[in-house]
């Protein structure tokens, strides 16, 4: 059957349709800001190629700086929430792994601006800490301290390190149910091994190639993120993403041009990172073994993962008190130094909010919800009908790239295709970049399913279609919820793609979210930031309750949520 | 009603083939029996003859059941039953329901499909258990009812991959016998793979080693 | 003949010839959405916005979709990529609200539609001498290609509860920060707060205030910042974290100045001290105080792309913002406390009433104590001040 023409005109349907719509927009947007970085910009009268714009972005004041902390916060984060995630797996696989991976759910439905808005409240001179601190030392006023957009991105790291370590740790208890973990726990303590020598010599290098993409999706993210680093990042200079984001919107057109050379720059240091990472992970595994011959049983490892275990549940609950902040924020009237609680309280900001960013909601729930459906059908199409190759790359791309570095390109495109403005035009944006997200959730799962299953269908008759309604889909129920509740979290997220192919039209509450952290009004935006959080909370219990309802009885499909 | 298979062969792509070319044929009522260790390619037989053939392998030679060539045929078109050692009901679906995902949609009717799989759930000793979550059976009640709903979508021919190794061997002969009766009310061909030299000969059917000489 | 008759008549019914315009304008209009792109950083002016909307809705048919901007100029690039996908009509953006250099930016390229502010029944009110500051944005000739909304004079704002003495002039800041380390900063330069708060303080050192005025060569740079940079440079290390980070722009150095981080903000609003105090957003005590050289001044102005979707609609929200009435709201306390534009002497006795029946507030300053308006240097200065400053100051 596998070879059958039916079959094989279906495959290629579906990937000729993942390269149109996925693939070449892409392509699309990475050329044309190719051009516009090489002087080539025919609106403004400027035709190239030339090196001019290079050499512009390069002389800018502070941009050297701005690539280094770039490089340097982006890997510290990535690398920080890798260890941490790994020793928090350690230490709670033996443990309550579901109830902690329920909790993390929640930080990863907190969208990273409101994530950075709060804790800038947290971790500010003036902020809670520093008012709980305050009475102790006698400081009468807050501190000058740097403790936010510092000038070594420290707070940026953290920032990132509280948003991924959860994506992370979440990732890497999907992918050890792929091992036979506890069999190899087992044979390595009774030759003697301690638990962090057993992760570090025997899980992490299985784990590796299971949890490779995700890491790189981490890293790439963490090298281009704006909002998170406009709110938590240096300042002078920021970081390059935000550096070349301000030469998009400076008022003076002709800083286009480099603006497009340093999101291309930006491009390139992103596929040498993931080099960089992957040439490491290769020396590590060539050198390695020589390392585990030693046959060191590594008690000290032990405390080593103990406190890296330790030290993740203390971040985890600067975040909690993060998300508390803005609740707390939202509901207040007036809150000044130095007092832990608010003066006083009041709903205006959610009577006067709830009004004006109606039609925000309704955009962000619209958007999530067509986003993701149609992202899950083309997930389970992909799934289906191709098996796993390189190919899978086209679907993450769009994660593997930054975004600033392809997204005015495709801007340049969809208008000059008049689709530029539309709900339409976002919707499909946001498909982008919430499959490759939905399909990380689903491939491990979907590929997992013992494959008898269907074919014990079809030998009771069931054709393609049925195999899939009635065994397939209630099989994998609990990770699709999940995929589903993921996929809405992204879209809602969805900061640049919303702005640059919604002409700013399109309001949702993320763009509201990120404009309004540029204000003063802290009230607002926990108001705001509340409402951003409520909808992917919401598909998270969803995707809780509803394979809880559906299996109620079945034994066997209980043990599978997560 | 016969299954012939036809210098049957199968070999991964770039490797040598599994087994030496094979042909056996096995007639209505008939219980053909393939013997081998382990990992000589014995699933793979039966998958490729359900229509399953896992991706990277070649098959030559021919599948013929009822004077019809099927090796081009989809799976669900085949009406070719299978039957493996872990009954794999469906575990979302209960046991009646497990049964009626088996029942042609010919047999219209509520009333009509209830009561097919109440006789069938009866033949199989699990009266009165249709409601029950599958994960809650014992083994020996989970092989029956497995049976049982191949047997419901009306098969032409019956594969069963070591249907029985999994039980206690206390219960594998009732089982078999069980599995064996009914096949035979039937009047289809059976082909199972086992490496229990007692299951075969209670199959009574011709009998074929794989890879044996070898080791 | 009897088509004359009441071709006559229909001319007689209309005051004049404009007047007729006008009204094909609003007939043009109703209807339509006017995509208005405008910084949406302020609640207030948000609010204000919408209210806006619900008025011309009810009166002409036209509703406004506020398209809120973290920057202006996020606009202007919106209306350059139209242009060079050669999208000349049906654009996204209606209007913007726009001065400095992003006009400029939008005239040099001629993005611009107009001139269109001489059409608007309501500009009879505006003071359009050609030295008026509704004629000279930033010393570029408006050319009606823009219309004035609400008026921008530049004022510190200080916590008078922590600071007994402001600094009464820009050098006097240098001393004062000495003196009270880390207690004040100003916004990123890049950030046009920031770019005003050495603009203001360049006026006040440069040698001859008046070259200014002209576009910026790069002797009459060195002439004239020279002072500046050597002010700055005794100033930076007083300033809020050793003067390493800076807020990114007025509301987040509001923020600071709320909590307590430091005692000295600044706004382009004189009534914004007021205005923070009453939505609580900034401390009780907070007062206004202008340089005693006077302070910087200019217009907010509103633009309509050359190929907006909705031109009629645009020029009718253009001439609301230009009623009497729209800015005795405006200039409301309660509502924006934004200074109206218009000619006080060009009033008529029921709109004079109604600017004088306006709620006071103990924040809000009187007229007298904002002291001289200065004149805008030429906006050339200011792109080249930030890029100074970025030179200097970002390593």
């Amino acid at each position: 059957m596998r070879d059958s023409l039916p079959e094989k005109t279906l495959r290629a349907a579906v990937l000729a349709f993942a390269a149109l719509a996925l693939f070449a927009p892409i392509a699309a947007g990475l050329w044309h800001s190719a051009g516009a970085a090489l002087g080539h910009l025919p609106a403004l009268g400027r035709t190239g190629p030339n090196l001019g714009p290079l050499q512009d972005v390069l002389a800018q004041p502070g941009f050297g700086t701005a690539l280094r902390l770039t490089l340097v916060t982006g890997f510290a984060a990535t690398l920080l929430s890798l260890s941490l995630a790994i020793a928090l797996a350690a230490a709670i696989t033996n443990g309550p792994a579901r109830i902690i991976s329920r909790i993390l759910a929640l930080f990863l439905a907190m969208p990273h601006a409101a994530m950075a808005v709060g804790l800038a409240f947290v971790l500010a001179p003036s902020g809670w800490i520093a008012r709980a601190l305050a009475p102790v030392l006698g400081w009468a006023r807050p501190p000058d301290l740097a403790s936010v957009n510092d000038a070594f991105g420290a707070a940026l790291i953290l920032g990132l390190v509280i948003k991924e370590t959860p994506f992370l740790l979440l990732v890497i208890l999907a992918a050890l149910t792929q091992i036979p973990l506890r069999a190899h726990i087992h044979t390595a303590q009774s030759l003697g091994y301690g638990m962090g020598a057993i992760w570090a010599k025997v899980i992490v290098p299985q784990l590796w190639p299971l949890i490779r993409l995700p890491v790189y999706v981490v890293l790439i993210y963490n090298l281009s993120v704006i909002d998170m680093a406009l709110i938590l990042g240096p300042s002078n200079p920021p970081t390059a993403a935000v550096f070349i984001a301000r030469m998009f919107s400076s008022p003076d057109l002709g800083q286009i041009m480099p603006a497009s050379a340093g999101a291309v720059l930006l491009g390139i240091l992103a596929v040498a990172s993931i080099a960089a990472l992957w040439g490491g992970a290769r020396a590590i595994g060539r050198f390695g073994p020589i390392w585990v011959r030693r046959g060191g049983r590594g008690a000290s490892l032990n405390s080593l993962f103990l406190g890296t275990a330790i030290l993740s549940g203390a971040l985890l609950l600067l975040g909690a008190a993060a998300m508390v902040s803005l609740a707390l924020w939202s509901l207040a009237w007036r809150w000044p130094w130095p007092m832990l609680l608010p003066e006083s309280l009041s709903f205006t900001a959610w009577a006067s909010a709830l009004g004006d960013f109606g039609p925000a909601l309704h955009n962000t729930a619209l958007i999530a919800l067509a986003s993701t459906a149609i992202s899950l059908a083309l997930a389970v199409a992909w799934l289906e009908t191709q098996t796993p190759s390189r190919r899978e790359a086209l679907i993450y791309l769009p994660l593997l790239i930054p975004q600033i570095s392809f997204l005015f390109g495709m801007n340049t495109m969809l208008l000059q295709l008049g689709a530029q403005g539309s709900i339409g035009a976002v919707i499909w944006a946001h498909v982008l970049f919430v499959l490759p997200y939905m399909m990380i959730a689903l491939t491990g799962p979907w590929r997992g399913l013992d494959p008898r299953y269907a074919h014990a269908a079809a030998s009771l008759g069931a054709g393609r279609l049925r195999q899939l309604w009635a065994v397939k889909l209630p099989m994998l129920l609990t990770p699709i919820c999940a995929a589903i509740a993921i996929g809405v979290a992204v879209s809602v997220a969805q900061y640049l793609p919303t702005l640059f192919l919604g002409a700013g039209r399109i309001g949702t509450l993320t763009t509201e979210a990120v404009t309004l952290a540029s204000s003063s009004d802290r009230r607002i935006t926990g108001v705001v930031t509340s409402l951003q959080a409520a909808l992917p909370f919401a598909a998270y219990v969803l995707a809780f309750i509803i394979p809880k309802l559906a299996h109620r009885n079945r034994r066997a499909l209980e043990g599978t949520a997560g | 009603m016969s299954l012939i298979l036809q210098d049957i062969c199968i070999t991964p792509k770039g490797g040598a083939p599994l087994f030496a070319p094979l042909s056996l044929t096995i007639s209505a009522g008939q219980i053909g029996a393939v013997m081998g260790p382990s990992g000589v390619g014995k699933s793979t037989l039966l998958a490729a003859i359900a229509g399953h053939l896992p991706q990277g392998f070649a098959l030559t030679g021919e599948i013929n059941l009822n004077g019809a060539r099927m090796n081009t045929t989809a799976p669900q078109s085949r009406r070719i039953g299978l039957m493996f050692q872990d009954a794999l009901l469906f575990p979302h679906l209960s046991l009646s329901d497990n049964l009626a995902f088996g029942l042609p949609a010919q047999i219209k009717g509520k009333a009509a499909r209830k009561a097919a799989v109440e006789q069938a759930l009866a033949a199989a000793g699990l009266a009165g258990m249709g409601a029950r979550d599958p994960a809650t059976l014992s083994g020996g009640e989970r092989a029956r009812a497995a049976l049982m709903r191949s047997l419901l979508a009306e098969p032409r021919a019956i594969l069963l991959d070591e249907p029985f190794s999994k039980l206690d061997t206390a219960l594998r002969a009732g089982i078999r016998a069980f599995a064996f009766d009914h096949i035979r009310a039937r009047a289809i061909p059976a082909l199972i793979v086992t490496h229990d030299a007692s299951d075969a000969a209670a199959a009574g059917g011709p009998v074929l080693n794989l890879g044996g000489q070898a080791g | 003949m009897k088509r004359l008759i009441t071709a006559a008549a229909f001319a007689a019914s209309l005051a004049s010839p404009a007047l007729a315009d006008w009204q094909a304008t609003l007939d043009g209009a109703r209807g339509q959405t006017v995509y208005w792109n405008a910084w949406g950083g302020d609640a207030r002016t948000n609010d204000f916005i919408a209210w806006a909307s619900a008025q011309l809705e009810a009166a002409y048919g036209v509703k406004i979709e506020q398209v809120k901007l973290t920057d202006t100029a996020e606009a202007v690039s919106r209306v350059v990529s139209e242009k060079a996908a050669g999208q000349d009509t049906g654009g996204s953006v209606d209007m913007i609200w726009i001065n400095g250099p992003n006009f400029l930016a939008m005239k040099d390229q001629g993005l611009l539609h107009g001139p269109f502010v001489a059409d608007l029944p309501n500009a009879k009110y505006l003071d359009l001498s050609p030295t008026s500051p509704n004629s000279v944005d930033f010393t570029t000739p408006v050319d009606g290609l823009e219309s004035p909304w609400r008026l921008a004079k530049f004022v510190f704002t200080y916590d008078s509860a922590r600071v007994a003495a402001p600094p009464a002039s820009m050098a006097e800041f240098a001393t004062w920060a000495a003196a009270n380390p880390g207690r004040v900063t100003h916004p990123n330069p890049s950030d046009f707060m920031g770019a005003t708060f050495l603009k203001q303080a360049l006026i006040e050192l440069a040698p001859d205030a008046a070259a200014l005025q002209a576009p910026v060569t790069d002797a009459a740079f060195e002439t004239a910042t020279a002072p500046l940079w050597a002010w700055y440079d005794s100033l930076r290390p007083n300033l809020w974290r050793g003067g390493a980070a800076f807020p990114e722009n007025q509301s987040v150095q509001d923020q600071l100045l709320n909590d307590g981080e430091i005692d000295i903000s600044l706004s382009f609003d004189p009534a914004s001290a007021a205005a923070g105090i009453a939505q609580g957003l900034l401390p009780e005590a907070t007062r206004v105080f202008v340089p005693k050289g006077g302070s910087l001044g200019n217009v907010s102005f509103v633009a309509i792309p050359y190929n907006a979707a909705h031109i009629d609609g645009a020029k009718v929200v253009a001439n609301f913002l230009l009623d009497p009435a729209t800015q005795a709201h405006m200039q409301n306390i309660e509502v924006l406390g934004s200074y109206s534009v218009l000619d006080p002497a060009k009033l008529d006795d029921a709109a004079k009433a109604a600017f004088a029946a306006l709620p006071s507030a103990p924040a809000l300053p009187k007229l007298e104590e904002l002291g001289a308006t200065l004149a805008e240097p030429h906006a050339s200065w200011m792109t080249r001040l930030a890029e100074e400053w970025a030179k200097r100051y970002t390593k």
